[in-house]
């Protein structure tokens, strides 16, 4: 008894020696205000008045019934479905171009990657630049009507500008990830394949996207998570404007909670960004888990 | 005739990749061009090569962004920060593969679920604990041990992965030869470590570097201003005279590209690892 007592205390020794600064932090920075951030939901919280009851569902009912966030949250998957497709065929050809024994393939890759060693608010201010200065200027001098006004000024345009930005900057991000999938493959399958009579764009579609599963899974997962949750980039490009036309999915819910101080609502806001990230992630888990099996 | 074909063929697919990194990296090349003019030039020409090389731009900037204490403060927080992820998170992953008790089955299924849980989700409560209750923003030693926090789930997985695939029988030699559970951890396992350790770090550095949105919430005064929010201010506080925001902008990045310049394959791999693992 006194053996296994000890033993058990040592254990827990050994235990918080190992894992208790890890988890102190975890728990106090990452789960309890998630945990935290679920009860809010459910009451009229906001520093303002610092009352605290329990309001049922009712912050649930608001977000729903607020047309802005719909229309801004719509906006969002709008914005994620562009950015995601498109830097994703750039990333994979960029990847094929690359992996096909070209000259300086490192220092090409390099460049490539390059803008995704700057932070979001960087990003923006250089794109704000192009935008405003460097394409109407293009624009005027070639009189081409759609560059000679800043497409950061009209509502229907200036999502599109973000998308451009963010395939700027995802595509050489992504491209590395497809690389290292096109270097993993077996010389011998494209070979044999070309041997069996499989050409061009008949071996790409048939040999090499089917074992390029893996890289698809990652990639699209990476750029569909990173896009529901863009706020830097925005805030810098756009700042939301014009009209509140370009005010994606994790700006509102800044605004909604650090300037119309409405805390609970916010994090209602919150909690249903956090199940469309959640369902993207189960979804990535299941479909490779699949892949898995039959591979 | 079929040499030949392929030699034309060969020859544009290079200049094709090689124009389409050009148009790729322009807008770098725009801005380090129009940091060195005067605004009026800036607006009516974005192209054209700047009069003559003056420095004003770069002096304002300087000044105005107070870019020594931006950098320190980055520099301070980034170092401190991935160096605490790394230690504490590599420990515990230590601890969940070589026991498998059932405590440190939840742990690590706790651990890997929280990857999925978005900033925006804790941030609200972040600031409603930490600053409304707590009164404990406006410290940089409350945002390290945030982002400690934060970078644990990921970086505990990494190493997870990578422990799991160390043979046991090194760390049983030592701990046979006397050595405690703690000095074999650190003597024996970590060492083996580096090349995941070379992921997180990357990773970790390119995330805090340039993170905005955290140090905005808890980095209150000017004074503690990281790059990010001192870039930020300098834009939002100064918006009519372009050139020394450009300049700005210059100063910023260029520490990074250097950096990159002499650690760009270990960049690049370890996103691979971290993207695949």
């Amino acid at each position: 008894m006194m053996g296994s007592n000890n033993r058990k205390i040592r254990n827990i020794g050994y235990f918080l020696s190992f894992a208790g600064p890890s988890l102190a932090a975890f728990i106090l920075v990452l789960l309890a205000p998630f945990v935290y951030g679920v009860v809010l939901t459910f009451t009229n919280y906001s520093p303002l008045s610092e009352s605290r009851e329990f309001v049922g569902l009712r912050n649930f009912a608001a977000v729903f019934s607020d047309a802005e966030f719909i229309r801004q949250f719509l906006k969002t998957i709008v914005y994620v479905l562009y950015a995601t497709v498109l830097s994703n065929v750039v990333a994979f050809l960029l990847a094929a171009l690359l992996t096909s024994g070209i000259k300086g393939e490192n220092f090409l890759r390099g460049g490539f990657f390059t803008p995704n060693l700057i932070g979001g608010i960087v990003l923006g201010y250089i794109w704000k630049f192009i935008f405003a200065n460097v394409f109407t200027q293009i624009g005027q001098s070639l009189q081409f009507r759609p560059l000679m006004t800043s497409m950061l000024t009209n509502p229907d345009r200036a999502i599109l500008a973000m998308v451009i930005v963010t395939v700027w900057q995802y595509a050489g991000y992504l491209m590395v990830i497809y690389i290292a999938g096109f270097v993993s493959i077996p010389k011998e399958i494209p070979e044999a394949a070309a041997l069996d009579g499989a050409t061009g764009l008949r071996k790409v579609i048939k040999v090499i996207i089917p074992l390029m599963v893996p890289s698809f899974i990652i990639c699209l997962f990476i750029s569909l998570s990173r896009g529901f949750m863009v706020y830097d980039f925005n805030l810098a490009l756009t700042n939301g404007d014009p009209y509140g036309s370009t005010r994606l999915a994790a700006m509102h819910i800044y605004q909604k909670a650090f300037q119309a101080n409405r805390y609970a609502t916010g994090q209602a806001e919150a909690i249903v960004l956090f199940c469309v990230v959640a369902a993207v992630a189960v979804t990535q888990v299941v479909v490779s888990k699949k892949f898995e099996v039959e591979a | 005739m079929i040499v030949e074909r392929n030699l034309v063929g060969k020859l544009a697919k290079h200049i094709f990749v090689y124009l389409l990194l050009l148009i790729f990296i322009t807008p770098f090349f725009l801005i380090i061009l129009n940091s060195f003019k005067t605004t009026q030039q800036f607006v009516t020409s974005p192209f054209a090569l700047p009069a003559s090389f003056s420095l004003v731009n770069y002096a304002n900037a300087f000044a105005r962004m107070s870019f020594l204490s931006a950098f320190a403060n980055s520099f301070i927080i980034t170092s401190i920060s991935v160096v605490l992820i790394i230690v504490t998170s590599a420990m515990t992953a230590h601890l969940l593969a070589r026991n498998s008790w059932k405590v440190n089955k939840v742990v690590y299924a706790v651990l890997v679920a929280s990857m999925i849980v978005p900033f925006q989700a804790v941030m609200i409560p972040l600031v409603s604990i930490y600053g409304n209750t707590l009164h404990l923003m406006n410290s940089k030693w409350i945002l390290i041990f945030m982002y400690v926090g934060f970078g644990q789930a990921f970086a505990m997985f990494i190493f997870h992965g990578f422990i799991k695939g160390i043979p046991l029988e090194l760390e049983e030699t030592a701990f046979i030869d006397g050595c405690t559970k703690m000095q074999t951890f650190f003597k024996v396992v970590f060492p083996l470590l580096s090349p995941v350790v070379m992921t997180v770090l990357v990773l970790d550095v390119l995330w805090i570097w340039n993170d905005y949105l955290l140090p905005a919430l808890v980095l209150l005064s000017p004074s503690m201003r990281t790059l990010p929010l001192s870039t930020y201010s300098f834009f939002s506080s100064y918006s009519v005279d372009y050139a020394p925001l450009m300049a700005g902008l210059v100063l910023t990045i260029v520490p990074v590209l250097v950096v990159y310049v002499f650690t760009q394959k270990q960049i690049i791999k370890g996103v691979v690892q971290g993207a695949i693992k």
